[in-house]
């Protein structure tokens, strides 16, 4: 294997991670507050199609980035109406917003099917990073997306570990009446989590449509949004590992495309021979294997799920 | 706004309150002196709850008006009345396990940002100001029982709440641990504040507070001034509006017959992996009540458990009805005539959003059926005679029994256990928290039982009760059976010391 096909993927490894990693987050942030969003894949087809559009439209790709930032906030929204507000069941309400959004980002760019702005995210090197033979290419000749997603991951840690709105946050997420009788709303944090939430998904999705595999086509999303719902469990709800595991995750999935051309053997078996199908379901069987090992250790102590998650409040119910 | 009346922190007036099916409160009073700590009173079910959820924020009364400190509030939220200076103590503590002390305390008034160990130190200042110790740093789900109660109290002092409420606080509390609470109580009113406290153990009541509201049906009917002057079964009288009350008559000597349950060598691990129970041998013949005496936390829960298949021993022997159960799973146990009233009523005992039928039917669901399929027709006449038998207060059978009070539950968890007649029944904490009437009626068919011939093990921290009803008593100290005590001839100062681990040879 060539040397630049090995760079080539661990490129593609950061820019995967850093999709997954970004709609992981916004999950992340809405599980902590207590709201499951199975809608993850909805919402970013939905910042798929609408980041694409307005790039079309605009010819900026920040324009795009935040417009489908904004539709993200706003198809999350409907979930936090639904499941927070309303206080239905969230798993029911979230696998609406999957289905939904699909179908709806289907319709919407139903026009501009084959279509290709003439801006996109560019490449941009940090300067004297960049030139670091290896490193500098993988980790600092990247679109700017990929260091935003770093800040904001940094920000999350933040916010969650060391202010009172984390604190908030995360008492939401493990005792709603607790939250509520130290006299936080519980709907505002829970709401305006999904709703963030919701933007990171968006945003996660213009990603793929800007810059990753640049235009539309229906199934652009390819279950990455899946894929974010179980980095956020094995991640064990932590800013940090989840992270790690997106980089885990991103190779994975920057290596499926390229493992056909991969004529190496790996302890006695040729990679060009196993199906990238196999690969594919590698991310949900390292989930269920972290799982298990969660359950395990926390068997003694609470888990690191937040304990309401799912959990609809409701504060005269009795 | 202006006072009608300035002297006094807290005056709820006229306070109604209405849930569907229900009316918790009918134009109830309540007012209490800055400064003082004011018993509520009342049976299960007489809106005392409702009251303090009322004054806490939680409720938006249907009528009534609520002052705080001389001005008429309109809470719309437990945040507004917090910033009234209201502090809450809930039965079921309002904390988050995977949070630390510090944080739990400053949840509801935390700096915008979070510097632990500033928050950590300034929280320690103020549990050494009140004598109430906690460490700061260590995670609540950690904290046992008593430590969890002062970071609750520790929460409305650092909001600086002037009126503290209190709900069934020493249901969950050492002997020990209540002094220190009551101690800790005087502390803060003494410093001004005032506390609304709910109990139903006038013993308490009487040694704590100053004065009292008692009421009856969501209305007060009497309000107590000074409590040194009222006797207490004048205020179980106000309470119940008869003179009936206390405990059970010591039920007439029975010969003991044959052996239906036994430990032999049993041990075993609690929750957190750690030695719960070691090397526990004990007996419970038919027609006997073998009374557990104990702190709580000292191996009760896990003997309970064990007993009845939720937790497996990690050594030892089970019997029941001389027949080996340790392997045995819990449904086989109580077909083969284990009866078992856990402590915890709503978790294990009941599921809280089936209907009174389900609930009824779920241990003998096999006699309701022909074929593979349930009659109903069978389960609601089952649940009926189950309701008229044991006396249990609801509204339709089908619906969910989350309704009931606390006392119509443990009627109807007790009726269900006993419908198939078993040889033994475990008891945990049978009569715990309910209300005066409520106590009587358990404790009768206790009693009943033991007549017809079922072996009763009794788990209770109610000494008085235990003393009651018991032929022979057993005293639990840090997982094992320290001795064994004979209820009517042994002093009660032998027993306590017995409780803290000093046996007399």
């Amino acid at each position: 294997m060539s040397e630049d096909a090995l760079i080539g993927l661990f490129v593609a490894t950061v820019q995967f991670g850093t999709l997954v990693f970004l709609a992981a987050l916004g999950e992340l942030i809405a599980e902590r507050a207590g709201v499951l969003n199975l809608g993850v894949e909805g919402m970013m087809a939905m910042g798929a199609v609408s980041g694409f559009m307005v790039g079309l439209e605009t010819g900026s790709p920040w324009a795009a980035f935040f417009a489908a930032a904004a539709v993200g906030a706003l198809v999350g929204g409907f979930h936090a109406l639904v499941s927070v507000v309303l206080g239905a069941d969230q798993v029911v309400s979230g696998l609406a917003l999957t289905i939904g959004g699909l179908g709806l980002a289907a319709y919407v760019g139903r026009n501009v099917v084959g279509e290709r702005p003439e801006t996109l995210f560019t490449d941009l090197g940090i300067a004297g990073l960049a030139d670091i033979p290896w490193i500098g290419e993988i980790f600092f000749d990247q679109p700017p997306v990929v260091y935003l997603a770093v800040l904001l991951g940094l920000a999350v840690w933040f916010v969650l570990a060391r202010t009172r709105l984390g604190l908030a946050l995360r008492a939401a997420g493990e005792s709603a009446p607790t939250t509520d009788t130290a006299g936080h709303s519980v709907m505002a944090l829970r709401s305006g989590a999904v709703m963030v939430g919701g933007a990171f998904a968006g945003a996660a999705g213009s990603f793929l449509s800007l810059y990753m595999a640049p235009g539309w086509v229906e199934g652009t999303v390819a279950g990455r949004g899946w894929i974010a719902v179980a980095l956020v469990i094995f991640g064990a709800w932590r800013p940090g590992r989840l992270a790690l595991g997106a980089l885990l995750f991103g190779f994975t999935l920057a290596l499926q495309p390229r493992l056909q051309s991969f004529d190496i053997e790996v302890l006695g078996v040729e990679l060009n021979r196993i199906s990238p199908a196999l690969l594919g379901i590698l991310p949900f069987v390292l989930t269920v294997v972290v799982l298990v090992i969660i359950s395990w250790r926390y068997r003694h102590r609470p888990s690191p799920a937040p304990a309401a998650l799912g959990l609809p409040y409701r504060r005269e119910e009795r | 706004m202006a006072s009608s009346d300035a002297n006094h922190a807290v005056w709820l007036r006229g306070i109604e309150k209405r849930f569907p099916g229900v009316i918790a409160c009918a134009g109830a009073d309540l007012r209490v002196r800055p400064g003082t700590i004011h018993a509520l009173l009342g049976e299960n079910g007489a809106g005392k709850t409702t009251m303090v959820n009322v004054l806490a924020g939680v409720y938006r009364p249907d009528g009534g008006e609520v002052w705080v400190n001389g001005q008429r509030r309109f809470f719309q939220s437990p945040a507004d009345a917090i910033a009234a200076g209201v502090g809450m103590v809930y039965q079921e503590f309002r904390l988050v396990p995977t949070l630390t002390v510090a944080e739990n305390i400053v949840l509801g008034a935390a700096p915008r940002v979070l510097r632990s160990a500033e928050i950590e130190e300034r929280v320690a200042e103020l549990s050494a100001a009140y004598g109430m110790a906690a460490d700061p740093t260590r995670p609540v789900w950690q904290l046992s029982m008593g430590e969890r109660q002062r970071v609750e109290i520790l929460k409305a002092l650092w909001r600086n709440a002037s009126v503290l409420v209190m709900d069934e606080p020493t249901a969950v509390l050492t002997p020990g641990e209540a002094a220190e609470l009551g101690a800790a109580l005087r502390a803060m009113a003494d410093d001004g504040r005032s506390i609304i406290y709910i109990s139903h153990k006038l013993d308490q009541v009487v040694a704590f507070c100053d004065e009292a509201t008692v009421l009856r049906q969501g209305k007060t009917v009497a309000t107590v001034d000074d409590l040194q002057d009222v006797d207490l079964t004048v205020l179980a009288e106000m309470m119940v509006g008869s003179s009936e009350g206390g405990y059970v008559d010591r039920p007439p000597e029975i010969e003991a017959g044959p052996e239906v349950l036994s430990l032999q060598g049993v041990s075993a691990l609690n929750d957190r992996g750690l030695p719960a129970l070691t090397d526990i041998d004990m007996t419970v013949r038919s027609h006997e009540i073998v009374g557990i005496v104990g702190v709580s936390g000292n191996g009760q829960k896990e003997l309970a458990e064990v007993i009845n298949g939720l937790r497996r021993p990690t050594q030892g022997r089970v019997t029941v009805k001389q027949q080996d159960v340790t392997d045995m799973a819990p449904g086989d146990r109580y077909r083969l005539g284990l009866a078992y009233v856990p402590e915890d009523r709503l978790g294990v005992g009941l599921a809280p959003k089936m209907s009174v039928v389900d609930n009824a039917v779920v241990r003998s669901y096999r006699s309701q059926r022909r074929g593979l399929m349930l009659v109903m027709a069978k389960c609601v006449k089952f649940c009926q005679d189950l309701v008229e038998r044991f006396g249990v207060r609801t509204g339709r059978l089908n619906d969910p029994i989350a309704g009931l009070s606390g006392g119509n539950l443990q009627r109807l968890l007790l009726g269900r256990e006993l419908a198939e007649q078993p040889a033994v029944l475990v008891a945990a904490q049978p009569t715990r928290g309910l209300d005066v009437q409520g106590v009587a009626a358990i404790q009768s068919h206790l009693v009943a039982q033991r007549t017809e011939g079922v072996g009763v093990l009794l788990i209770s921290e109610d000494l008085d009760e235990l003393l009651a009803l018991s032929d022979r008593l057993l005293v639990m100290y840090e997982g094992r059976v320290v001795t064994e005590l004979a209820p009517d001839v042994t002093p009660r100062s032998v027993i306590g010391e017995a409780m803290a681990g000093q046996v007399r040879a």
